[in-house]
């Protein structure tokens, strides 16, 4: 029932924000229902029992509508309750036409993705699989930038052909099942020879790898993080992107064992490319947003690449980092967006001396800064050293390779804190302010967390556990 | 029976409301209350608790699927009849005529969703098809009207002799009129000439059935004819005499397909990969709407002609849901459409902005088409598809009608940004509060489908 909760709020609260003609009223009110939201994941979180709900849905076609709520689940969950509050209240001072539809529409985005993490029937994650992508598809051609429509239009394209061919996919298994049933432990039980599984692996994982997004399936990816609204941008790289991730963990590899085994040299060595042909590509960036868009592109190729090196450490890795990464680049996204409506400027060759001014960012800036390059004691180190170690027991060289992208990361991120807070105040940047009250709050929360779970990771993994395992028991 | 006789009792008697009534919404309120009437003596006949039965000698049979699907039909004209009685007053002086004209139309559907003989198949077609022609060119002045009639006219006549000729050579073959009959005479008869003329003979028919749905490559007079009639009547057009006709061409090859052998795959899916080819890709070039609607109804036959392919229960199912989610979606659509002055995309620039609902339901309608979920046209598109993957093998044809439905998108999602994210003024036709309320009753009814699909499947089962 809370599982159903975590779907329930959301949604209705979306709908009613619709006919919220003020625009304070609705700021406010989604910014409670998602503190209300993040109050039931936590409970959900702590009680065992709580997490399952399933009904009758579809019954003719094999169809039930199944939640349930296992250890990936919870922490997806929590990442997705906890940044929506984040979120609201890092652009609360933001002004947006029509807010009551902005606030409805991003509260409905949050329901498909609580329904995407929650669903255990492949017709109903097909389901939320699409509910969240239109509302963000509205959100980013409403309130977007300027060319807003065509590259709304290419990432909803991009990412339509992708999940139709998973339909297929999952018809296809669906008929191959013995009760003939959507029930994930249909799916996961489902009769498929290694040429069947060949097929259907690729329909699955193309779906999944415009989502995360893997090279070469990237190219819609930096324009609409560009174009789209900070706090839809914020919801894309920090949440909806382990949509894929996380698809891969629940249907992929328990489906296709075979097919995942003997494809994943083809998958890492796409990864690693991708990984490294986004660092290049972030260190000649000179717009802020563009740069951080290529460097989420980078992270995201290694959890893929660990996802499929078979190793348990990799996959806690794997799992941690999703619930790291979605926070951390919501706070630099924050930064960017902070910079962007002080200055007007994302150019990174216009700022510069920020620390003078805005002491207070200066130092929050470094923070994130650093846990983007995986520095230890920041949370992003443990998810990544696990993941590279996982990738080295795998193949050495590839790893070696995918090493290179550290100090890649290092050079673009340190370039961009040099860049902007370092160096003398120029005409742009001299009349700019320290951060106001609710986005200090907010980046002091996340930098809490950088700091909290990269000295005391062991919750996190404890939490996922039982999912890792169950990843291993099955083959 | 019922609906043969009543809906021609009630042609005629809509002939006379003409005379006898001055006004014209009068003549729209008789024809919504014998519409009302129509459909519940169809539901009374599904559910044999009344039906006049006369004995046809096995020309018509009446079954659960024909007559529930017959009753879509009408319950859609009936929805049509409703969001656009007042555009049909509008479209000449002889509203009441037009109103005879679609029972007669209902007429010829209801013979086609029960014939058991080609000789009803072929009567069924003509009783639907002449109405229409005359429909088409109700705009008397009109150049493009009366261009379209003449066009369709031809067209028709042409594909009506084939089926003649089709329906000629089979009785040379087989000596009987009779679907089912047909088969087991072949099977007995075992001889090369005969059983070639009936090859023949199918194939005739299945050309001439193609025309009708407008299926590619015999497709060339549908654009011209659903953008040269008034739009009123496209949208009849489109939707309820396309799907009497989806519903004939399946009824004819469910069992008579075996005779081809397989090459009947192969022919079929030749066919639909060049209807969704055409369809498709030509309606992303479209400048006005109801051209792009017109050539995106090609695409739509293209996924139904997947019942034929398939040909199993669920593609029963599924060709049952395709009916009532595309013809909701496309009624309401151009329901729409009409209201709106300049059929271009940048004549519906903004219109979120003047007319919320109307913007609103024409998304609902639009993804519908489209086949996102949370709409019927998912389930829709999903049962043709899962009806293919049960059928076994040819994945192919399925994974290529999944990328032209990614192509759908782009046109159907263009008019959405025209709508929303595009500044203008588009004139728009004075529009009445129960106007707006029938758009949010059809989008409900839509999105209701889109999330139990067994509302509508489970009549069909009792």
């Amino acid at each position: 029932m809370i599982a159903l909760l975590l779907i329930l709020t959301p949604l209705v609260a979306g709908f009613c924000s619709f006919a919220m003609k003020q625009g304070s009223t609705a700021k406010n009110f989604s910014l409670l229902v998602s503190i209300v939201t993040l109050a039931i994941a936590l409970l959900a979180i702590g009680s065992p029992a709580g997490g399952s709900f399933d009904t009758a849905w579809l019954t003719d076609l094999g169809s039930r509508f199944t939640l349930k709520m296992d250890g990936m689940g919870k922490m997806l969950c929590l990442l997705t309750a906890v940044s929506y509050p984040l979120i609201f209240a890092a652009v609360y001072k933001s002004d947006y036409k029509n807010p009551g539809s902005f606030f409805g529409l991003m509260l409905l985005t949050q329901a498909g993705l609580m329904g995407v993490f929650l669903a255990a029937d492949a017709l109903l994650f097909y389901f939320f699989w699409e509910l969240a992508l239109i509302p963000v598809y509205f959100l980013c051609s409403l309130w977007g930038g300027e060319k807003r429509i065509a590259v709304t239009f290419k990432f909803f394209v991009y990412t339509f052909i992708g999940s139709l061919l998973m339909l297929v996919g999952i018809l296809y298994v669906y008929f191959h099942t013995a009760d003939h049933s959507f029930a994930m432990q249909s799916f996961y039980k489902a009769q498929l020879s290694d040429h069947q599984q060949s097929y259907m692996f690729w329909l699955f994982f193309v779906a999944f790898a415009i989502k995360m997004p893997i090279f070469p399936l990237h190219t819609w990816q930096p324009d609409a993080y560009e174009q789209a609204p900070t706090a839809t941008t914020m919801v894309l790289s920090g949440v909806m992107v382990k949509m894929g991730v996380f698809a891969v963990f629940r249907w992929l590899l328990p489906i296709f064992p075979n097919a995942a085994s003997s494809n994943s040299m083809i998958i890492i060595i796409l990864s690693v490319t991708g990984m490294l042909y986004a660092s290049l590509i972030a260190i000649k960036q000179d717009d802020i947003k563009r740069m951080i868009a290529y460097s989420s592109i980078a992270h995201i190729g290694l959890m893929c690449a660990a996802m499929f090196t078979n190793n348990k450490a990799a996959f806690d890795g794997v799992m941690i980092q999703m619930f790291n990464h979605g926070v951390n680049v919501i706070g630099l996204w924050i930064i960017a967006d902070l910079i962007e409506k002080q200055l007007g400027t994302r150019k990174l060759s216009d700022l510069g001396g920020l620390a003078q001014k805005a002491p207070a960012l200066a130092i929050l800036l470094v923070i994130m800064a650093l846990a983007n390059v995986a520095l230890p004691l920041t949370n992003a180190f443990i998810g990544e050293f696990l993941m590279f170690s996982g990738l080295f027991q795998y193949n050495m060289f590839i790893a070696a390779i995918a090493g290179i992208s550290i100090i890649l990361a290092a050079v673009y991120t340190l370039n961009m804190v040099q860049k902007v807070i370092y160096g003398n105040l120029n005409a742009v940047t001299e009349n700019a302010t320290d951060i106001s009250f609710n986005v200090k709050l907010v980046l002091v929360i996340i930098a809490l967390v950088i700091i909290v779970f990269g000295v005391f990771p062991q919750p996190m993994i404890d939490l996922t556990k039982t999912s890792v395992e169950a990843l291993f028991v099955k083959k | 029976m019922n609906a043969i006789i009543f809906s021609a009792i009630m042609g005629v008697v809509m002939m006379f409301s003409g005379i006898l009534l001055q006004k014209k919404s009068a003549v729209t309120t008789t024809a919504i209350v014998s519409l009302l009437l129509l459909l519940s003596m169809n539901l009374l006949d599904s559910y044999s608790v009344f039906s006049i039965n006369v004995n046809t000698h096995g020309l018509l049979h009446f079954n659960k699927f024909g007559l529930f699907f017959n009753s879509i039909l009408i319950a859609a004209t009936l929805i049509f009849a409703v969001l656009c009685g007042s555009e049909i007053e509008k479209t000449g002086v002889n509203v009441a005529d037009y109103y005879a004209l679609i029972f007669f139309v209902l007429c010829g559907t209801s013979i086609l969703t029960s014939f058991n003989g080609l000789l009803m198949l072929f009567l069924g077609i003509e009783i639907m098809s002449i109405p229409l022609y005359i429909l088409t060119g109700a705009e008397k002045r009109n150049l493009k009207s009366n261009e379209a009639s003449l066009k369709y006219f031809l067209m028709g006549a042409f594909s009506t002799g084939l089926l003649l000729m089709g329906i000629a050579l089979i009785y040379g073959a087989t000596g009987s009129f009779a679907l089912k009959v047909s088969t087991t005479m072949a099977a007995s008869a075992g001889v090369l000439s005969t059983s070639f003329l009936q090859i023949a003979g199918l194939i005739l028919l299945f050309v001439s059935m193609c025309f009708k749905v407008s299926a590619a490559p015999f497709h060339f007079w549908t654009p011209d004819v659903y953008d040269g009639a008034p739009s009123v009547f496209t949208s009849f057009m489109a939707t309820v005499v396309k799907a009497a006709g989806f519903f004939a061409f399946l009824n004819l090859f469910e069992s008579n397909s075996a005779i081809l052998g397989p090459s009947w795959k192969i022919l079929l899916s030749f066919v639909i990969v060049a209807t969704l080819l055409v369809g498709n890709i030509t309606a992303v070039f479209q400048q006005s709407i109801k051209r792009m609607l017109a050539y995106s109804s090609i695409s739509q036959a293209g996924f139904m002609l997947f019942a034929l392919y398939s040909n199993n229960d669920m593609a029963k199912e599924g060709i049952l849901l395709y009916a009532v989610a595309y013809c909701l979606a496309t009624i309401g659509f151009f329901a729409i459409l009409i209201k709106v002055k300049d059929y271009t995309f940048d004549g519906f620039n903004g219109l979120a902005k003047t007319q919320p609902v109307m913007a609103f339901t024409g998304v609902v309608f639009l993804m519908s088409l489209a086949g996102i979920p949370l709409t019927a046209g998912f389930f829709a598109k999903y049962y043709m598809l899962a009806s293919v993957v049960k059928s076994g093998g040819s994945l192919w044809i399925v994974v290529v009608a999944v990328l032209f439905a990614a192509v759908s998108v782009y046109y159907y999602f263009k008019v959405i940004q025209s709508m929303y994210f595009k500044e203008g003024t588009p004139e728009v036709a004075a529009i009445s509060p129960n106007f707006k309320t029938g758009l949010l009753l059809v989008a409900a009814a839509v999105i209701l489908v889109g999330v139990l699909p067994s509302i509508v499947l489970n009549w069909f089962y009792f």
